[in-house]
């Protein structure tokens, strides 16, 4: 459709205001993260007073910072392998076999993306406590795998669905079995899905902040959200600290979210619109 | 497609055991302690046997009536919150939708753009908004005083400590509705709006009959999504007002959390069973509804 004169300014306006209202916080962010802290306590407005670097350095030499950045990993990390390596065969079932009970599981894995997590918090804590898991990374990994495999089954599960059966029934026919036409077929296919569905599981776990805050105690043991969130007292905010941090934990997020966002939507679309 | 059976569970037993230890057991232990009245002191320790005891629906009662919680206003304000905030992520979303549904020069930049939003983690997003809206040197109050105009206190002040944290979900939430309905836009085609031009039916009247009618599936299926997500989200309000001030924004999740951190289990898993109960009723009602219109 071509625009007229008229639709074509009001397009560029609405966009130009949701534009703005979108980075203003982001960009106010990054300025802020590398102004000294006697610039960030003012009253005047300065997009960018005396840039330092000093923030960052502070950040990252005092320890903690790094600290949890590396529990963050591990745990994102070891969520991710677990969770997609369990998926996978559970979302090729459903993709590719019609049999009873397929449809209440996938019913299943839909309604545990919708309960809240402070539903299944207390009962796991209580779990955990007795079972010695409060304070380490592996009560964070299971209590995470109970929202990242009913993700990565539906994410999993729309990915199947694009490879053609052909290409297995072509595999039966060279003598491989089922689960070798899953391990030799399938799944090489499937790679760029796979790595998608892992990335946003992996970014799922980084961002936790529920469990993490409920079931980590020592401060050697927490992770970069509730790390940052201990930050935040009302008579001292290093709000220089917070920012840089901030800045940190969210580059790697954002590059990788946009290299990965189409799949996610398609993913999500045909997952969770069709079912 | 085959139907053995037995090998579609034979690929699914691995989950189905994690989820039955991780999931479905802690679902069975969290109901069953809504009938008891355990808490922090009689759950027992390794010096203490557990004292706890049977009551029955006492936990329902207590709360449905209102007695023992403010489970009602906690209720009504989640509700509203959810409303409003769904209300603006699916209008500004769909207007955004729209306009990018459009052949124009630095379309693609201005999509970027505006999906940033969504890539930040929603704790940082919080934190950075509630730099701009400090009290002392916050962004706001600074632009006010440029303008002469004096320092509001906006997250103790009626009515600010309500708008803020919409203002920031709403930020949050815009751009997934955004990018789902110019998916559900780009598929509709285009000859039903050629048909239309020639009947002589104006932009709006295509938007009335053909745009909404052709989105209705999208449209129920992420306003559904956007509902449930928005009655959870934690992070928004526990960062930015705390629930406060004296407790009067907070949500039925960051209530329950606090009934945990006190070490009233029972009733905190009471209101984990109670806000699942809501959100599936919720959810069937709709999807009735909406496949009824």
């Amino acid at each position: 459709m071509k625009m007229s004169r008229r639709q074509s300014v009001l397009t560029h306006t609405l966009l130009i205001i949701f534009a703005i209202w979108s980075l203003v916080p982001i960009v106010w962010t990054v300025l802020t993260s590398i102004k000294p802290e006697s610039k960030i306590f003012t009253t005047q407005i300065k997009l960018i007073d005396e840039p330092t670097l000093q923030n960052y350095t502070t950040l990252l030499t005092r320890g903690d910072f790094v600290q949890w950045a590396f529990n963050s990993l591990f745990v994102s990390i070891v969520t991710t392998i677990f969770a997609v390596f369990l998926a996978a065969t559970c979302a090729y079932a459903i993709s590719r076999f019609r049999f009873r009970g397929r449809s209440a599981a996938l019913y299943v894995f839909l309604v545990a993306q919708m309960f809240p997590g402070v539903i299944l918090l207390i009962p796991l804590f209580g779990i955990f406590t007795n079972l010695k898991l409060i304070d380490t990374p592996w009560a964070l990994i299971l209590s995470y795998a109970t929202f990242a495999i009913p993700f990565c089954i539906l994410m999993l599960k729309s990915f199947f669905d694009t490879i053609p059966y052909e290409l297995e029934e072509a595999g039966r026919v060279d003598g491989l079995g089922i689960f070798g036409t899953f391990w030799r077929i399938v799944i090489p296919l499937s790679v760029p899905g796979l790595a998608v569905t892992a990335f946003f599981a992996f970014i799922t776990a980084w961002n936790e902040f529920l469990f993490a805050r409920s079931f980590l105690t020592s401060k050697d043991a927490l992770t970069l959200p509730v790390g940052m969130a201990t930050f935040i007292d009302p008579f001292n905010q290093p709000w220089g600290l917070l920012t840089a941090g901030s800045v940190l934990i969210t580059i790697p997020v954002m590059v990788f979210f946009f290299l990965a966002q189409r799949f996610l939507i398609s993913g999500l679309s045909t997952g969770g619109v069709k079912g | 497609m085959r139907s053995r059976a037995w090998i579609a569970w034979a690929f699914m037993t691995p989950v189905l055991l994690v989820m039955a230890v991780i999931v479905f057991y802690p679902l069975a232990v969290g109901v069953f302690q809504t009938f008891t009245n355990i808490d922090a002191t009689n759950q027992g320790t390794r010096f203490k046997p557990p004292s706890w005891e049977f009551v029955g629906l006492q936990n329902y009662i207590d709360i449905l009536t209102g007695e023992a919680t403010k489970f009602y206003p906690v209720l009504a304000w989640t509700v509203i919150w959810t409303v409003v905030n769904v209300f603006f992520h699916y209008t500004i979303g769909l207007a955004l939708a729209l306009a990018l549904n459009q052949r124009f020069r630095g379309r693609t930049t201005y999509r970027l753009i505006l999906l940033l939003p969504w890539a930040v983690p929603a704790y940082i997003t919080a934190i950075s908004w509630l730099f701009i809206f400090n009290g002392e040197y916050g962004l706001l109050n600074n632009i006010l005083g440029v303008f002469g105009l004096p320092s509001v206190a906006w997250l103790s002040t009626w009515p600010w400590y309500y708008i803020m944290p919409i203002i920031v979900n709403v930020w949050l939430g815009i751009p997934f509705m955004m990018v789902v309905l110019l998916g559900g836009l780009q598929s509709i085609p285009g000859d039903l709006y050629e048909a239309a031009q020639m009947d002589g039916a104006s932009p709006t009247q295509s938007f009335w009959n053909i745009t909404l009618p052709q989105l209705k599936s999208v449209s129920t299926t992420v306003i559904l999504l956007g509902c449930i997500w928005t009655f959870n989200i934690f992070v928004v309000i526990f960062f930015i007002t705390g629930g406060g001030p004296g407790g009067k924004t907070e949500i039925l999740v960051t209530y329950t959390y606090n009934g945990f951190t006190l070490g009233q289990y029972a009733i905190a898993a009471t209101y984990g069973v109670l806000i699942f109960s809501l959100l599936l009723v919720f959810s069937s009602v709709y999807r009735r509804l909406a496949r009824e219109a």
